[in-house]
């Protein structure tokens, strides 16, 4: 089975274009660039302002373009205009690399994560693994942020936020364990592979989507996920209610549109890396892998499922209330450790015994 | 309070001792955190100095009169008929109920009696500005928990309420619309259907809160044991309201206290909750919106006719005595101690609000908890700021 | 002893007690004899108003004891306290400079100087200038009492009630910024609305209302003059005052 997968990618098609390594790398980094800013933007006006404002019984923003589409916009280009203030005690180096760090983390997850055959920035072989490392890499940046704002709002938050994302990175990684098992290959394209050859007891026009035997870790990967993100109900660390944004208290303008576009960027990338794991990622049923047809219609497809699973993620933060800290930490350790702990435990008892 | 004993309000205090005799050996020192006065938990400007042990609260110090207007000595220089104007912006989101207790006591020191239709009507608008203010408070706990969407709610129904009270007073905030021997004006036409829909659409608000907010399994972990006011301890600093009853009272003063408004006309009840906590506050002050609507429905079907204004003199001179009035208002019991020298306006007016002595108890209440809890407990006391600072 | 006043008509009662046209309140006198059994000396004076409310005023040194006695007679709840300072007011009503302090003669301004107005006290009399008052409710008789008790004028100081009833704690720190009467016992007697540097009593007849003084209210006037022969019986009752009772 993971002998099988491989090929598959290696065959793939190659473009009739051939480009220096500077201009591959080069278009790469201007698509990093796009895509961020895209993903944050479409999640931030499609879920954060409309769906919740039409769950909420109201319109949201109607003016900046129709229907408010380009509200976003508008909003980026007040925070540009915005004065950049430093809190009068608050370490001025650390203060202002701390959204770069943050949003760091966020760029270096789209670099694993294919939209086609052949549109992926890096194939890296070790793949999920190093999407799931680097996320982590925003912690730093938002304890630098809540240390070195000097408020006792932001470093509460901060602490809220370490403390958070530790807890629920064991169990986002459990959850992959189970997917990446399965699958025999921790590279992103080689997951997508065994989705679309896989077949579900010999109905294979759909391939096999891991939502399906590994729906458990599906789950997990979606609550830890919205820990990680820091999304209602896992809040606390921004926490409007009590610590007024927390790590971010303190932060105006730019350097706040940089923590929002982590933020919904983030999501975004979480979403993709949900949706190519357990829904397939790029491949769309009937559609040959090895096309070049495929490379088109890959990022339409990855596009449309990263938006389904981002429709979870807000819709949970609409409806539910928070957590408390202790409950939140007890929630990861003594349930979802355990749960992941067992999913690992039965998928691999399930290919022993299959 | 042996039913309270051994939940968790006493185990945080126990805690609490332990890691305090931690604390003194290690010498670690706490953080002091202002909370407010600019702080949206604190719905205006209460300003809580709490000292914190990591989250944990040491001890806590509300700190208020940012919003002080001095309304006891303002009275002072005014006559009744303008003193009304000034009350009905203590409790600026139950408005109308600030005003009848004291036009009541003016008028019982008169002894004069507002005629039958202007006390329905009264009580009527009294459970309107009720509704109006509670219910933002079922959307606005959201709020404080992080559910975000029961505040729009909120906003969308109560707006119907807030529109009745234009359409009979006026005024959506300050109706002022009681005067000394009976109301202003008459209901305008069409009002009262317009009231039994509205009515109808808040019962389903109640319903929906119900399943959205109450119903959540978060919203439970958050507020069940949380701040738990024994009944003892919760009189002895005189909580009113559905903060008492939250904690097992049955004591309601529009059916305890003999009142000329027409509360005794109709058929509601008290709901009480055993438990005494932030859960307990939410689900009372839930039944009593709808208690509310009912009474409202009940008094539209039976309200009598006739005028709505009693002989009164042209100038109000109220005789030389002393009464004391107080209602059931939405943050608990507000009263008002005139005391009259015969003049045009009183000698001296003591205003007991509500909200004063129930935020009186965050010093005790706040112990030991965390400081997530802080804004659940803040929240589920609900207090208006008007009304503490009066 | 000023007893139940007799030309009350207590507005439409549902306690049996004040079914009967009457004016007694029999509760009430019941609870008075059961209080002035409990107090023993404490009870200086005492007043009813039928159907309405109960009056006591205690003895100053006895004021803490009260409470307690109370709250053991099952009077739980507390309602509020705080003070009044029963001299007449040297600045009137402040409606633009004519309008004369109804029993002071003196000038304005001197804090000190209205003395000779004599202070008239309300129900249950009293002796000095500043009195406190208090009410407490038994939740489970459904009836209250308040209490009042006079305030020395060279100590100013009344005994606590915050060791009794916590919640007396803010209302005391109240009366205290307000009126300056202090409450030995109160743990810690500081301000709570005032800033902490204010300087005066703002509540105290004497302490000018100062946006007043500075600037006469401008309602005044739109008043007509009032008719001396109306001003006189007050009680006429003449006309529905729908429009002409608000200036």
């Amino acid at each position: 089975m993971t002998a099988a997968a491989l090929p598959l990618v290696h065959a793939a098609p190659t473009f009739a274009l051939e480009l220096a390594y500077w201009q591959e790398t080069l278009i790469k980094v201007g698509v990093l660039l796009a895509v961020i800013p895209f993903g944050a933007l479409v999640l931030g006006y499609v879920y954060l302002l409309k769906m919740m404002s039409h769950m909420q019984s109201r319109l949201g923003p109607m003016e900046a373009g129709p229907h408010g589409v380009l509200q976003l916009v508008a909003d980026g280009v007040k925070f540009l205009q915005k004065e950049d203030i430093f809190p009068e005690r608050a370490d001025r180096f650390v203060f202002a690399a701390a959204p770069m760090i943050v949003l760091l983390g966020t760029f270096l997850v789209y670099v694993v994560v294919p939209a086609g055959p052949n549109l992926v920035i890096a194939d890296l072989d070790v793949g999920i693994f190093f999407a799931l490392g680097v996320a982590s890499i925003s912690v730093i940046g938002v304890l630098m942020a809540g240390w070195a704002s000097a408020s006792k709002y932001s470093l509460l938050g901060g602490l809220r936020s370490a403390g958070q994302l530790v807890a629920y990175e064991l169990p986002l990684i459990f959850a992959v364990v189970g997917v990446a098992m399965q699958a025999g290959t921790l590279s992103l394209q080689g997951i997508v592979a065994y989705q679309a050859e896989g077949a579900i007891f010999g109905f294979d026009a759909i391939g096999l989507p891991l939502i399906i035997p590994q729906f458990v870790g599906f789950a997990l990967f979606m609550i830890s996920a919205q820990a990680e993100l820091t999304q209602t109900p896992f809040d606390m660390p921004v926490a409007e209610s009590e610590l007024v944004g927390g790590y971010h208290v303190e932060y105006t303008g730019f350097r706040f549109l940089l923590f929002f576009m982590g933020e919904f960027g983030t999501a975004f990338a979480l979403s993709a890396i949900a949706a190519t794991l357990f829904l397939g990622g790029w491949y769309v049923p009937g559609i040959d892998p090895g096309t070049t047809l495929a490379n088109v219609v890959g990022p339409i497809a990855l596009f449309l499922k990263t938006m389904i699973v981002a429709f979870f993620i807000f819709w949970a933060r609409i409806s539910f209330p928070r957590f408390r800290e202790d409950q939140l930490q007890g929630f990861a350790w003594k349930w979802l450790v355990q749960i992941a702990l067992a999913n690992v435990l039965l998928t691999g008892l399930f290919m022993e015994l299959f | 309070m042996t039913a309270i004993t051994d939940r968790q309000q006493l185990a945080y205090i126990a805690g609490q001792a332990a890691e305090a005799r931690v604390n003194v050996e290690l010498e670690t020192e706490g953080m002091l955190l202002n909370i407010g006065p600019q702080h949206p938990a604190t719905h205006g400007t209460l300003r809580i100095v709490v000292q914190l042990d990591g989250e944990q609260v040491i001890a806590a110090d509300p700190v208020c009169g940012y919003m002080h207007r001095g309304y006891e000595k303002l009275v002072e220089v005014r006559k009744y008929p303008q003193i009304n104007t000034l009350v009905n912006r203590i409790d600026w989101l139950g408005h109308f109920a600030n005003e009848v207790p004291f036009v009541l006591a003016a008028e019982q020191l008169m002894e004069i009696e507002a005629p039958e239709r202007a006390q329905w009507i009264r009580t009527i608008l009294f459970e309107l500005s009720r509704i109006a203010n509670i219910a933002l408070f079922l959307g606005d706990m959201g709020v404080q928990l992080g559910a975000l969407t029961p505040v729009f709610f909120a906003f969308r129904d109560r707006e119907h309420v807030l529109n009745l009270m234009e359409a009979a007073s006026g005024g959506r905030f300050h109706p002022n619309f009681n005067r000394i021997g009976g109301l202003k004006d008459d209901l305008p036409k069409g009002w009262i259907d317009e009231t039994r829909q509205a009515m109808e659409r808040i019962r389903r608000f109640c319903d929906e809160l119900e399943t959205l907010l109450m119903g959540n399994e978060i919203f439970e972990a958050r507020t069940r044991g949380i701040g738990v006011i024994p009944p003892e301890i919760a009189q002895s600093y005189g909580l009113s309201g559905p903060n008492l009853r939250a904690s097992g009272v049955d004591w309601d003063l529009r059916r305890d206290v003999p009142t000329p408004l027409a509360w005794q006309h109709v058929d509601w009840k008290v709901w009480t909750h055993p438990d005494g906590d932030s859960f307990a506050r939410y689900w009372v002050r839930l039944q009593e919106t709808r208690e509310a609507t009912r009474i409202v429905d009940q008094l539209l079907d039976g309200l009598p006719s006739g005028p709505i204004m009693a002989k009164v003199p042209r100038i109000i001179k109220v005789p030389e005595g002393e009464a004391w009035v107080s209602t059931e208002n939405p943050l608990g019991e507000m009263g008002y101690y005139i005391v009259s020298k015969g003049d045009t306006g009183p000698f001296r007016v003591k205003i007991r609000s509500a909200s004063f002595n129930n935020i009186s108890i965050l010093p005790w209440l706040l112990k030991g908890v965390y400081v997530p809890d802080i804004i659940t407990i803040l929240g589920s006391l609900y207090f208006i700021l008007g009304d503490i600072d009066r | 002893m000023s007893s139940a006043d007799t030309e009350q008509t207590a507005p439409d009662e549902t306690e049996a007690a004040e079914e009967e046209a009457a004016p007694r309140d029999e509760a009430r006198e019941a609870l008075l004899a059961e209080l002035t059994g409990l107090l023993g000396d404490a009870v200086v004076d005492s007043h009813i108003a039928p159907g309405r409310e109960l009056w006591l005023r205690i003895d100053t040194a006895q004021w803490a004891r009260a409470a307690e006695v109370l709250r053991q007679a099952g009077f739980t709840y507390f309602c509020f306290l705080s003070g009044i300072d029963w001299k007449p007011s040297p600045f009137g009503k402040s409606e633009g400079g004519s309008v004369a302090a109804p029993g002071a003669g003196e000038e304005s301004g001197d804090t000190g100087a209205a003395a000779d107005a004599e202070p008239e006290h309300g129900y249950t009399g009293g002796a000095t200038r500043f009195q406190v008052f208090a009410r407490l409710h038994s939740i489970k008789r459904g009836i209250g009492v308040i209490l009042k008790a006079d305030v020395p004028d060279d100590t100013l100081a009344v005994p606590s009630w915050t060791p009794v009833f916590a919640g007396a704690n803010w209302h005391e720190r109240e009366t205290w910024e307000m009126f300056g009467i202090d409450f030995p016992g109160h743990p810690d007697l500081r301000n709570i609305y005032l800033p902490t540097e204010f300087e005066g009593h703002p509540l105290r007849k004497d302490f000018p209302l100062l946006s007043r003084e500075v600037k006469p209210w401008p309602g005044i006037v739109d008043v007509e003059p009032m008719p001396e022969e109306e001003a006189g019986d007050a009680a006429a009752a003449e006309g529905a005052a729908e429009e002409g009772d608000t200036p």
